[in-house]
């Protein structure tokens, strides 16, 4: 059964990015990006990371796209007219596919990922408790820069976003 | 089959190609960020994987960490596009060419 659901999320995330790469309008790739960004909330929940799961569909769907969607708006980003691929992005796609290929193909074939086998411990990361006591204890200077990093983003948008003198 | 850490590791593989294609081949710079916020996430996804069937905490606490850093960085990132979009009034790629040549 868990089986049949990541097959089913893993083929709806993967068509989901397709159209975010595909569709012309900006507007359609925004909405694309929130449902591969759900499809893959619900692969976290099949890797049991709760947590993670609800944070995704918060801060990327709720967040990141509407910021995205706000910008497209105050832009008035013209539908792209018909482009051509150049055979450079070919070539250099399909060099970076075929590099990706062979990682997942070294990563697959270790002795490493042999070890591991089919038991599965168990999941730490699904008790909120477990992530508030690691975040509080273990990871409490990251935690702190992180706070400090959001208050620097938060500076430099007002000081980018502010209108110059000189305009 | 029955689903392991391989297929996990390939569906995010797939989506970290898909994202850094649509960043080769898309020419409106916010097509190209979406794109790679995809690349980004597909990187989470691996990282929580390997987390899970490795056993431990340190995972799933980075993905929480780079899930936060990828908030600030959107946030700024937008913020450059719409400040190029004052001076340059377009965000299309190709139009952006100042340091050809």
């Amino acid at each position: 059964m868990t089986d049949l659901f990541f097959y089913l999320f893993a083929t709806f995330t993967l068509g989901c990015a397709f159209g975010v790469v595909f569709s012309r309008n900006p507007v359609n790739a925004a909405m694309f990006l929130i449902m591969t960004f759900l499809g893959m909330a619900s692969l976290f929940v099949l890797l049991e990371a709760y947590f993670l799961a609800v944070i995704q569909i918060l801060v990327y769907a709720g967040a990141v796209v509407v910021l995205f969607l706000f910008i497209i708006m105050l832009l008035d980003v013209k539908e792209e007219n018909t482009h051509r691929v150049t055979p450079l992005t070919w070539v250099a796609s399909l060099i970076g596919f075929a590099l990706l290929i062979l990682g997942v193909v070294a990563i697959t074939s270790s002795d490493n990922i042999k070890a591991v086998g089919d038991t599965l411990p168990e999941a730490a990361g699904a008790s909120l408790k477990n992530f508030g006591y690691e975040l509080f204890t273990t990871y409490q200077l990251p935690m702190q820069v992180t706070g400090f990093l959001l208050l620097i983003a938060m500076i430099g948008v007002i000081v980018l976003s502010k209108r110059m003198k000189t305009d | 089959m029955t689903v392991g850490l391989e297929q996990y590791i390939a569906v995010s593989a797939a989506l970290f190609a898909i994202g850094f294609f649509g960043v080769l081949r898309r020419k409106n710079t916010l097509v190209i960020y979406m794109c790679l916020e995809l690349m980004l996430n597909a990187c989470n996804l691996g990282l929580i994987a390997f987390s899970r069937y490795h056993g431990g905490m340190s995972g799933s606490v980075f993905v929480f960490f780079t899930i936060t850093v990828a908030a600030a960085e959107v946030a700024v990132g937008l913020a450059i596009i719409v400040a190029l979009f004052r001076k340059r009034q377009t965000v299309q790629v190709p139009a952006l060419n100042a340091l050809k040549n």
